[in-house]
């Protein structure tokens, strides 16, 4: 039930938020803390003391599953299309959770002078998003998970219509219809999946331990696995289904940008590693080889493009896209070493994204614009700002200590074992990178400060949450082996191909 | 046997009591209070029968008519719409002191016609039905004609709604004719037996199947018989749109259903290519027509073009699967269509009266900051018809994407994805202009106390909209008895 009440206490906390604005504009966001506080306090427990909340090996229930399942909750819900509530989590979902509620924090820190309009709203919208997220990295019934996977949809249009920047409409809209026809393409392989599960089996369920193995015939496997594939690859996003999202990240507001990078993008990945592949594994052992290419097209493609950007925050979104090219590539290469990379990029680069993206929405909002030319010699106006900035372009660079750089290696190691010359090419990003990241440093913060700008340097909830999120890359960095050793079991369990 | 018969067609007795106990009270007094009262009380009372009639289901009452668990559903829905009805016709009409008592005459007769034609077993109580409904339409689409400021233009609309349908009219009686020549029987059941005594028939009878799927293609505003909707959405008063959007496509939608499985029609190849072809192009135009709007009357009109392609795609499907299945996903998606519908047009209702009508797009502009339950309820329509989860109509999609993939119409769900994906533009643009910021408005609309049976309306739409997203095992446990006939 933990994992049900995690969700619960997000969509509470909502309508909380929602009922509070009347009462007083500040109160929202200090029940969107407690809120998060109290998610933030369960997910400790689960990962450090889950005997306390009663979660052993051996209370679970028997689903037919494979593989480590620290939690499994399941109840009915549309029994006549065998729709049932499903939760579970395991080590590669509990990192999930875990990077989803502390950057949910990281947001709402953010958010907290940002967000000055209707706050009550806002804060509705972030924590709805937040319990979606959570939804789709635990759901274990592809209706359920299908659910999820809309409802953090919604409010996440509405944080970018509402409290956008400039280009807000054509942004949002952008975004909702990218997602919502992919989804509608995974709607239509979900249902094609169970009705050959119906045909084989002679009962319908959506549940994902009854669907793995499912047999389908020649031909049809390939595009069922491709309804998922467009799906997930739209949300990672990789080439040529990305055009959503740097509009999305520069339109929307800070704490907006900070929950698309940081963690609505791993969804993506999520869902490749969780479901395209453990489904439909032989047509996507198939299809490898392409969605490799496709990973390395974004790598190179995404970055060349990011380094002509003139807008900080369309920058950042384009290396967003080159950064998940790399999950991409290590998830298809679907060897242990790639696999883990993946997982790795994907919980360091939420932290980096997600501290970059803090940065340009905190310089956003202090000058009024986003635009490097009318930047120019900020170390001297904000030094900490500054050095916070080096800190993060170096981390997302793939600096040796820091935790992106034991994801992208680990993805390159993966790589070179299935396709030496995709790891080569893939490893010219990683130069790439570091030429569209330091230019970053150079136009914002070096050189002559030619509008003289002048203005507060971080405040004292910025420099918190920075700090948090410098500490998790270094942990990342120094001590990777504590999350490698959680996501481990569930990779196992999927079949990944483990060297000795 | 008698009594059963009475008990069987109680709710058809209690309507037809309830229009000549109208039509007295407005010969002997004129009060609008009154009469509207009088008109829901009626048909609240016709609606609960039910209870009665349930469990002497099922029971062919007469030759022409049939009382079963699917007939009493899509009764059941007509009467509701029509309640729903009368309460948004109240405060619509109250601000003119005009005599607007007859509305409620036409109402209930519209109604009796509707209810005979979701039970209709026969060509003539289908006839009877259709015209019914049809006549006290053109009426009540004109109806605001004889007031010194009417909102619209209520007679053009009125007019256009009057020739096509005769002509339509017309078309399916032709049809009728066909059929009958040839095969003998006028009874849907029937028809099966008649079709193989009578042999070899060559294409007459399909034909005259087609013609009556014409005049019911008109109803339901399929591609290419669609031209009348916006227009008339537009001319009709609000509460008589809503009347057109929900009762009279239910009504079609029910008995066609009924005679197309009946009669095996769906074994000939032809009907299904005319089917296809009309599903898709309705999909596909009235999506993409939709976008060019910005009259939410007329977006709704074509909106509602497409929802009745995608309906048609379960339909089409039953010649594939079961059609147990196909009647179930039928049901539920007109029950959801047909809450979505009100509370939409609740929501104009709410800020409209028959002197003016604020269906513009741009007079919904900041309608969130203004009136935000309104806006709630807007939006969550709006998300309902897009297919969004948490609402009814996601399931409605989720049992046409089932019946689709079943059936292996893998080019009307192609169509369907396309078309839901333009749909996706204009429903979002509007609920973007009702999150834009307000303008003060000297005279604002939405500022208006809602009226307690408009609120009622909202109210109820909405939880039905919401609670049919969330938890729809129960409502699908009652489906599938009523398909179970088929």
């Amino acid at each position: 039930m933990i994992l049900v009440w995690l969700i619960v206490i997000l969509f509470a906390g909502g309508i909380g938020a929602l009922v509070a604005e009347k009462r007083s504009v500040e109160l929202p966001r200090v029940i969107a803390l407690a809120t998060l506080l109290l998610d933030l306090f369960l997910v400790v427990l689960m990962l450090f003391a889950p005997a306390t909340l009663g979660l052993d090996a051996g209370s679970q229930i028997d689903l037919g599953q494979t593989g480590e399942w620290l939690v499994l909750t399941s109840s009915e819900w549309i029994p006549q299309f065998g729709v049932s509530f499903i939760f579970g989590a395991d080590g590669l979902g509990l990192l999930l959770i875990a990077l989803t509620v502390f950057l949910g924090l990281m947001s709402l820190g953010s958010a907290w002078h940002e967000i000055k309009e209707r706050t009550g709203f806002f804060y509705f919208n972030l924590l709805w998003t937040l319990a979606g997220v959570i939804g789709v990295f635990t759901a274990l019934d592809l209706f359920l998970f299908f659910f999820f996977w809309e409802v953090m949809l919604i409010p996440m249009y509405f944080i970018i219509a509402i409290w956008g920047h400039e280009n807000k409409e054509y942004a949002a809209m952008k975004f909702f219809i990218f997602t919502q026809v992919s989804g509608m393409l995974m709607l239509l392989s979900i249902l094609v999946l169970a009705f050959f599960h119906y045909q084989s089996a002679g009962v319908f369920s959506f549940s994902y331990f009854d669907l793995l193995g499912t047999e389908l015939p020649e031909g049809v496997g390939f595009w069922v696995m491709l309804g998922f594939f467009v799906a997930f690859a739209t949300k990672l996003p990789a080439v040529p289904f990305h055009n959503w999202l740097p509009d999305a990240h520069s339109q929307a507001p800070t704490p907006g940008s900070v929950i698309l990078a940081g963690i609505l993008l791993k969804t993506g990945a999520y869902g490749l590693i969780r479901f395209t592949i453990p489904l439909f594994p032989e047509v996507s052992m198939a299809f490898a080889p392409t969605a490799m290419m496709i990973g390395v097209i974004s790598i190179l493609y995404t970055a060349k493009v990011a380094f002509s950007q003139n807008d900080l925050k369309r920058l950042i979104a384009y290396t967003s896209v080159s950064h998940m090219g790399f999950v991409l590539l290590g998830v298809y290469s679907w060897t242990a070493q790639g696999v883990q990379g993946a997982v790795m990029t994907m919980l360091a680069h939420g932290f980096s994204a997600a501290a970059l993206f803090m940065l340009a929405g905190g310089l956003q909002h202090r000058i009024h614009t986003r635009e490097m030319d009318k930047m120019g010699g900020l170390w001297g106006v904000a030094p900490k700002m500054g050095f916070m900035a080096l800190f993060f372009t170096v981390a997302a660079v793939g600096m040796p200590g820091l935790g992106n750089f034991i994801g992208e290696f680990l993805v390159l190691l993966g790589t070179f074992r299935i396709s030496s010359a995709a790891a080569a090419l893939a490893a010219i990003g990683m130069v790439v990178a570091a030429v569209y990241s330091l230019i970053v440093i150079q136009k914002v913060f070096h050189g002559e400060n030619k509008n003289n700008l002048a203005f507060e340097d971080l405040t004292g909830v910025e420099i918190f949450c920075f700090g948090l999120m410098m500490i998790g890359l270094l942990w990342m960095g120094l001590y990777p082996q504590s999350m490698l050793d959680m996501s481990e079991p569930t990779l196992r369990s999927m079949g990944v191909l483990f060297f000795q | 046997m008698y009594s059963n018969l009475i008990i069987d067609l109680m709710q058809i007795i209690m309507l037809t009591v309830t229009t000549v106990v109208v039509m007295l009270t407005v010969a002997v007094k004129r009060d609008h209070g009154l009469i509207s009262g009088l008109t829901v009380f009626g048909l609240f009372a016709s609606l609960l029968t039910f209870v009665f009639i349930k469990p002497v289901l099922p029971l062919e009452a007469t030759q022409l008519l049939i009382i079963d668990e699917y007939s009493l559903f899509f009764s059941n829905l007509i009467i509701a719409g029509a309640i729903a009805v009368a309460l948004l016709a109240y405060p619509y009409f109250e601000k003119d002191k005009e005599q607007n008592e007859e509305f409620y005459i036409l109402l209930m007769t519209a109604t009796l016609g509707a209810v005979v034609l979701a039970c209709s077993n026969h060509f003539v109580a289908f006839l009877l039905g259709v015209e019914m409904l049809g006549v006290s339409l053109y009426a009540m689409i004109a109806y605001s004609v004889h007031m010194e400021k009417s909102a619209k233009f209520p007679l053009e609309a009125g007019i256009k709604y009057l020739i096509l349908s005769a002509l339509t009219g017309a078309v399916t009686l032709f049809g009728i004719a066909l059929v009958y020549a040839y095969i003998g029987t006028m009874e849907f059941d029937a028809i099966p037996a008649a079709l193989e005594a009578a042999g070899d028939l060559g294409p007459v009878f399909v034909i005259g199947v087609l013609m009556i799927v014409a005049g019911a293609a008109f109803k339901l505003s399929l591609v290419p018989f669609h031209i009348w909707t916006p227009d008339v959405y537009e001319g009709a008063p609000v509460p008589v749109t809503a009347y057109l959007a929900t009762v009279s496509k239910a009504a079609m939608l029910a008995v066609t259903l009924r005679l197309l499985l009946a009669s095996n029609a769906l074994e000939f190849n032809v009907v299904i290519v005319v089917l296809t072809v009309m599903a898709a192009a309705s999909m596909i135009f009235g999506n993409l027509l939709a976008l060019l709007q910005d009259n939410v009357k007329r977006l709704f009109a074509y909106s509602s073009i497409a929802h009745m392609g995608y309906l048609l795609v379960m339909i089409i499907a039953a010649s594939q699967i079961d059609g147990a299945l196909s009647v179930e996903g039928v049901s539920f998606y007109m029950l959801a269509y047909f809450i979505m519908s009100l509370a939409g047009f609740a929501v104009i209702s709410a800020i409209s009266n028959s002197e003016k009508e604020y269906d513009q797009i741009s007079d919904f502009r900041g309608l969130f900051w203004r009136n935000s339950w309104l806006s709630i309820v807007l939006i969550t329509v709006l998300l309902s018809l897009a297919g969004i989860p948490l609402t009814a109509g996601f399931i409605g999609k989720f049992y046409i994407f089932t019946s689709g993939v079943e059936g292996g119409l893998w080019f009307l769900l192609t169509m369907l994805i396309i078309g839901s994906a333009i749909g996706l533009y204009y429903y979002l643009r509007l609920i973007y202009i009702m999150l834009q910021p307000a303008e003060d408005l000297a005279n604002d609309p939405a500022a208006n106390a809602i009226p307690l049976g408009v609120n009622v309306v909202l109210t109820a739409m909405t939880a039905g909209v919401i609670y049919l997203g969330v938890f729809p095992a129960p409502m699908i446990d009652t489906l599938q008895s009523l398909a179970s006939a088929f």
